[in-house]
């Protein structure tokens, strides 16, 4: 069907702003008699605070000091429970916990009274790794350090052991990974009779902050609110910590009578804000002789940290992936997430499936070996089909064709021809100073939207205005960080309205507004609330048209006029859109099966890289990502998010360690957590097939999330074919390379 | 921000005998401030200890690259990006310049100077090992006159220099006896452009007659110090290129350096790393 | 605390005018630049100078202003975003950067873009090899580089056809 603005590459509705140095971030805004606030973390990784001192030369007495006395509601940070405290009052449970609070109007004064303030804790026996938490070496949080767990079953894995031809174990590990948004985390807060909280910030999810606020102050819902200001990425790392912050501000704020900014300087951001999960997968698969999957057995853990926050979300999504698009008639994971003594780990662009994906992809490229067959051959074999069943009992409604999908990436990526060259010239790697290259794949689905009942239970609103003006406001709560949301919405409205983007405008999110369509997280916003979107720019049409005001074939001013009658008669011309669960799909909570996501993306990503033996360093050479996605609603924006996507992913793989010490991170600095720079990366090439799903805005789905998921076993699996080390864990880096090199030569 | 401001002092001298007049005037008091790629990192962090600096950027006496048919003398304050525009360095100092070009950014290469570099004595640095390739001399210049010292002999432990309180660098100074050395220049760093060195190797060697007949190796991040691998240059002097043996100047290496563990990277990485690139670099000698 | 510095009076062009301002001299000029000139176009994303969302250009060369103190701005000529356009007139590589998603969060632009004025003013016909150079000191996290590229080749076709 031909679209008018859906498919074009419509610039960026705030491009101008952003080009120009106009847009406001928080660190922008300034307010009258505003003071600066900073935060007192914790030196121990579990302990009991005997005191506070505060010493040093310091005029303590123009500071505004908070600790967890001065909270008014609950002492915590509500998210799916209430175990993390605001400020920690007795006890400290991870390195860096928030304990105290100052605001002073000279920040650098403030930065010598937060030096200046001494924290004597008890130190407490701490655990920092899954193994530890798991043989409960201490307990450190409910009975026994498990956040969640769940247990999905497919037919009967056990019973398949027995016709097993081949039988293929494995474990593999994903360490933490940082965000790194380069606008660090902040907030101003404001508290006052006349108006209660009010926050400004970097956020991704102003209802979630909407919610904690509430609790901390034990206020009604129309005494806080929340709005976000621009926001210099997030990818996750501003779902769940803005609340945090956030309640710090509004504290200070509340204590001092004046409007407080806190802004985390980049060192402080790394070492107390949420990181990905660090993961643990065990893989035991079973296969015929035809190489076809009989029985898979998996079991997933995840390093949730300190509080639960939102690992049993992320463990969710993990599991549901883990055994990715494959038909296999039986499968069981057992999942949890577990509690170690480091910061809170959380949301990052992917949640869950990057672990447990990177697991499988690996994992299958050694059970093709074992079987005989080349790693395509093995996925050829197994790819699900339509009608087919996922792990978790979902049929397969999608028309997509993973051959199809592969045998693209493969033509576009050279593959058969440089696995082949490249096993040849390998074996005479000096000949070509010692560089080895490899060529890998990694065949993955994503899911777009919360799981199974998820979209049901936050059951998003959209709300849509038309002004007198003629212009059309769109009044949502999903944010904008840079991966389109504006201009997509745009988009999908002046579609439906048949009226250029121009003349649509996006409310900017604020809680006293806009109404709550979820957060901005899960692959969600273009095609669940653009579909709330899409539908309330219909709701408005018809209102339009069935007042009379407006006949076919109308022109842009003619809508205009149109708006300006109606409102003139009516008041106002609004439209409300409410999420409708599709009836179709069922999902059962308990045992944790049926239809987890209406829709899925499904990939193949092929990276090509070489290995320099002589120093271990990995360069990705060349990187092919073939999706399939629905319909593209901006193909300038979408490429985008997928080119982004696999850059992170390939630090995922290559580049990002955090290196712990006793659950603090020891290189919090950009010189030391490395990301990678513009002469790191290939060219990065991104293709989209379009199977248009009948519930997305125009037939989108969600893209998001789907590059981290095989960005970095693709380029895992092409080291091993470069070098034949056995790769179980990334980061892959280049020390731990070396080793590995050095027993493969030995 | 960590810093307190309010307790940081800077002034501009207006030439260079007034800015050593003011550090000789109340000794170790002053510290001079170039480029401030390094000192603002440690200001921002809180971690400058030293409170009071003399402006020396603007300082013209510490500026400019002199040619003369026997050497390259290059003013303290020459930045980065000046040491790889300058046609001769490229030409007979390429090492220098691949430092150059390897360190930091753009924008920090602008700003960079390889007097600070000297002076700020960081094991990881890029430049050093370049310059003791070729045979660097320092000026140092103070209220009551000047020296130069040999580069090889300026650092004695992990920042520590011969560089006293009151004392500049004032220039440094390259023979142009290297031109028609055969060179090498390896940085392996976290990633390709902006990183600190996990390992850095520079070497020269001069050819004569189907042997090496003259060698000069350094490297950077394998020790406290800028490290120059004497004893690997003994084992190679003489060797006949297409049968160099090789294992023993690596075992050698191996011993003459002092390889840490630390956030960046392993011993164990570093000292492999360094026996691998010794062999790559006495492999393109052979071509 | 002690307390020996006082602010000094700096004076500079910024963007084209006499600019005047009061600071500690070793403050940064970052923040200089957006708490007492109330440029805040110019970023701070790291405080170490590793990013490159602080660029500026300084004396005709490209500067991370969260590197230089204050007392060494005296009189010098500096360029930050806000400088580029002329009235409501965006430069090229503003206009490409829009066309061409080379932003998307926005965070890293500013500072991206005074980089690739400054890579143009090196290199008018960048290659591939000089343009992913010119750029390596400024992280975008957003755009995995691609389409900033894509935005710079634009800027450089665009001066190549007159207007």
């Amino acid at each position: 069907m031909e679209t008018r603005v859906i498919g074009k590459s419509v610039p960026r509705k705030e491009g101008r702003e952003k080009v120009t140095g106009r847009a406001r971030y928080v660190d922008d805004l300034s307010f009258p008699g505003m003071l600066h606030g900073v935060t007192v973390r914790s030196p121990a990784a579990r302990g009991r605070i005997r005191a506070i001192h505060f010493e040093g030369e310091i005029p303590w007495h123009e500071f505004t000091v908070v600790t967890a006395k001065d909270i008014p509601g609950k002492n915590c940070i509500a998210l799916l429970i209430d175990d993390q405290p605001c400020l920690a009052a007795e006890f400290v449970n991870h390195p860096e916990e928030a304990i105290v609070l100052l605001a002073h109007d000279d920040k650098y004064l403030l930065e010598e009274a937060r030096r200046a303030v001494r924290i004597a804790i008890e130190p407490l026996p701490a655990i920092f790794s899954i193994e530890d938490s798991l043989a409960r070496k201490e307990i450190i949080w409910g009975q026994d350090n498990i956040f969640k767990s769940f247990y999905v079953e497919k037919g009967d894995v056990d019973r398949a052991w027995s016709g097993a031809e081949f039988v293929v174990e494995g474990t593999y590990e994903t360490g933490a990974q940082e965000q790194l948004y380069i606008e660090p985390q902040g907030m101003i807060a404001q508290v006052n009779e006349a108006e209660g909280v009010t926050v400004w910030g970097s956020l991704q999810c102003p209802h979630y902050v909407h919610k904690a606020l509430m609790m901390l102050f034990g206020l009604p819902r129309e005494r806080i609110r929340v709005v976000q200001t621009e926001t210099g990425g997030g990818f996750g790392g501003k779902e769940e910590y803005p609340s945090m912050i956030a309640a710090h501000a509004a504290l200070l704020a509340r204590k001092s009578g004046r409007p407080v900014k806190i802004i985390y300087d980049r060192a402080e951001d790394m070492v107390a804000t949420t990181k990905r999960h660090p993961s643990r997968t065990r893989h035991a698969t079973a296969l015929t002789r035809d190489g076809k999957l009989l029985a898979m057995d998996i079991d997933f853990t995840v390093d949730g940290g300190a509080y639960e926050t939102l690992s049993p979300v992320v463990l969710s999504r993990g599991t549901i992936h883990a055994a990715g698009p494959y038909a296999c008639p039986n499968v069981r994971i057992r999942s949890r997430a577990v509690a170690t003594n480091a910061p809170p780990h959380g949301a990052f662009r992917g949640f869950g499936a990057p672990q447990s994906v990177f697991a499988l992809e690996r994992h299958l490229d050694r059970v093709a070996e074992v079987v005989g067959i080349a790693p395509e051959e093995l996925r050829r074999r197994n790819f699900i089909r339509e009608g087919q069943t996922l792990a978790v009992g979902q049929v397969v409604k999608e028309k997509v064709d993973m051959n199809d999908l592969m045998e693209r990436a493969f033509e576009l990526s050279g593959y058969h021809a440089k696995r082949k060259r490249f096993t040849e010239t390998n074996s005479d790697s000096d000949a070509h100073g010692g560089i080895k290259r490899g060529i890998g794949f990694a065949s993955f689905l994503h899911g777009a939207g919360f799981t199974g009942s998820g979209e049901e239970y936050l059951a998003s609103e959209v709300a849509m205005e038309g002004m007198a003006d003629g212009t059309v406001h769109i009044l949502a709560g999903s944010t904008e960080m840079g991966q389109g949301t504006n201009t997509i919405f745009a988009q999908i409205a002046a579609e439906a309205l048949r009226l250029d983007c121009e003349q649509i405008r996006i409310v900017q999110p604020d809680t006293a507004y806009v109404p709550n369509s979820g957060p901005t997280v899960a692959s969600r916003t273009a095609m669940i609330v653009g579909k709330l979107v899409e539908t309330a720019a219909a709701g408005l049409l018809k209102t339009l048209q069935d007042s009379g005001l407006l006949r076919n074939g109308y022109g842009a001013a003619d809508f205009s006029r149109a708006c300006c009658l109606y409102v003139a008669k009516n008041g106002a011309l609004k439209s409300f859109v409410k999420y409708e669960h599709p009836h179709d799909l069922h999902w059962d909570d308990q045992k944790y099966s049926g239809d987890a996501y209406g829709a899925y993306a499904w990939a193949v990503y092929v990276a090509e890289v070489s290995v320099d033996t002589r120093t271990a360093e990995v360069r990705v050479n060349d990187f092919v990502a073939v999706q399939e996605v629905g319909k593209v609603i901006n193909p300038v924006l979408a490429a985008g998010q997928i080119e982004g996507g696999v850059a992170q992913g390939i630090g995922f793989a290559l580049y990002e360690n955090v290196v712990w010490q006793e659950g603090r991170m020891l290189n919090a600095q950009m010189t030391n957590y490395v990301m990678p720079t513009s002469v790191d990366l290939p060219t990065i090439r991104v293709y989209f097939e379009e199977i248009p799903y009948g519930r997305g805005p125009a037939g989108a789905k969600g893209i998001g999330e789907l590059p981290l998921d095989g960005t970095a076993p693709a380029i895992a699996n092409a080291i091993v074919h470069a070098t034949g080390v056995d790769v179980r864990r990334i980061p892959i880096t280049a020390e731990t390379l070396l080793e590995m090199l050095e027993a493969v030569h030995a | 921000m960590r810093a307190y401001l309010p307790a940081y002092e800077m002034e501009t001298p207006r030439d260079l005998a007034a800015a050593l007049d003011r550090m000789a005037s109340a000794p170790g008091v002053w510290r001079a401030f170039a480029g401030g790629t390094d000192l603002m990192v440690l200001l921002e962090a809180g971690k400058l200890p030293h409170k009071r600096f003399l402006n020396i950027w603007n300082l013209g006496e510490l500026r400019g690259i002199f040619v003369s048919a026997e050497h390259v003398t290059l003013g303290a304050l020459t930045t980065y990006a000046e040491v790889q525009r300058h046609e001769i360095l490229a030409r007979e100092f390429p090492l220098l310049c691949r430092a150059a070009a390897a360190t930091g950014s753009v924008a920090t290469q602008n700003r960079g100077t390889l007097g600070g570099n000297v002076a700020n004595a960081s094991p990881a640095a890029d430049s050093p090992p370049a310059l003791i390739v070729y045979d660097a001399e320092i000026e140092i210049v103070a209220a009551d006159g000047a020296r130069w010292v040999p580069y090889d002999s300026f650092h004695s432990g992990y920042k520590k220099m011969n560089l006293q309180a009151g004392e500049l660098i004032r220039a440094i100074r390259l023979a142009r006896t290297h031109a028609a050395w055969r060179q090498y220049f390896r940085k392996v760093g976290t990633r390709r452009a902006q990183a600190i060195s996990k390992i850095c190797f520079a070497a020269a060697a001069r050819l004569e007659a189907g042997r090496i007949a003259d060698v000069r190796i350094a490297l950077g991040s394998v020790a406290p110090t800028v490290l120059r691998a004497v004893q690997v240059e003994e084992l190679l002097r003489g060797q006949r290129l297409g049968s160099v043996d090789c294992s023993g100047p690596q075992d050698a290496l191996s011993a003459e350096i002092a390889p840490i563990d630390d956030m960046r990277s392993t011993a164990r990485y570093r000292r492999n790393v360094a026996r691998n690139l010794l062999a790559e670099f006495v492999e393109t000698l052979a071509r | 605390m002690p307390e020996s510095a006082r602010k000094i009076r700096v004076s500079c062009v910024v963007n084209g005018s006499a600019a005047s301002f009061e600071a500690y001299p070793m403050a940064r000029l970052l923040d200089v630049l957006r708490e007492e000139l109330k440029l805040t176009g110019t970023k701070e994303g790291c405080g170490e100078g590793e990013c490159g969302a602080c660029s500026i250009e300084m004396d005709g060369a490209l500067v991370n202003s969260c590197l230089v103190p204050a007392l060494q701005a005296e009189g010098a000529t500096i360029r930050t975003i806000e400088g580029l356009a002329i009235g409501d007139t965006l430069h090229a590589v503003q206009r490409a950067f829009i066309t061409h998603g080379g932003a998307q969060c926005g965070i890293c632009t500013p500072g991206m873009i005074l980089a690739a004025l400054n890579l143009l003013a090196r290199h008018p016909q960048p290659d591939d090899a000089q343009i992913r150079e010119g750029l390596s000191g400024n992280l975008c996290r957003c755009t995995g580089y691609m389409k900033i590229f894509e935005s710079v080749v634009a800027a450089v076709r665009q001066a190549e056809t007159p207007a």
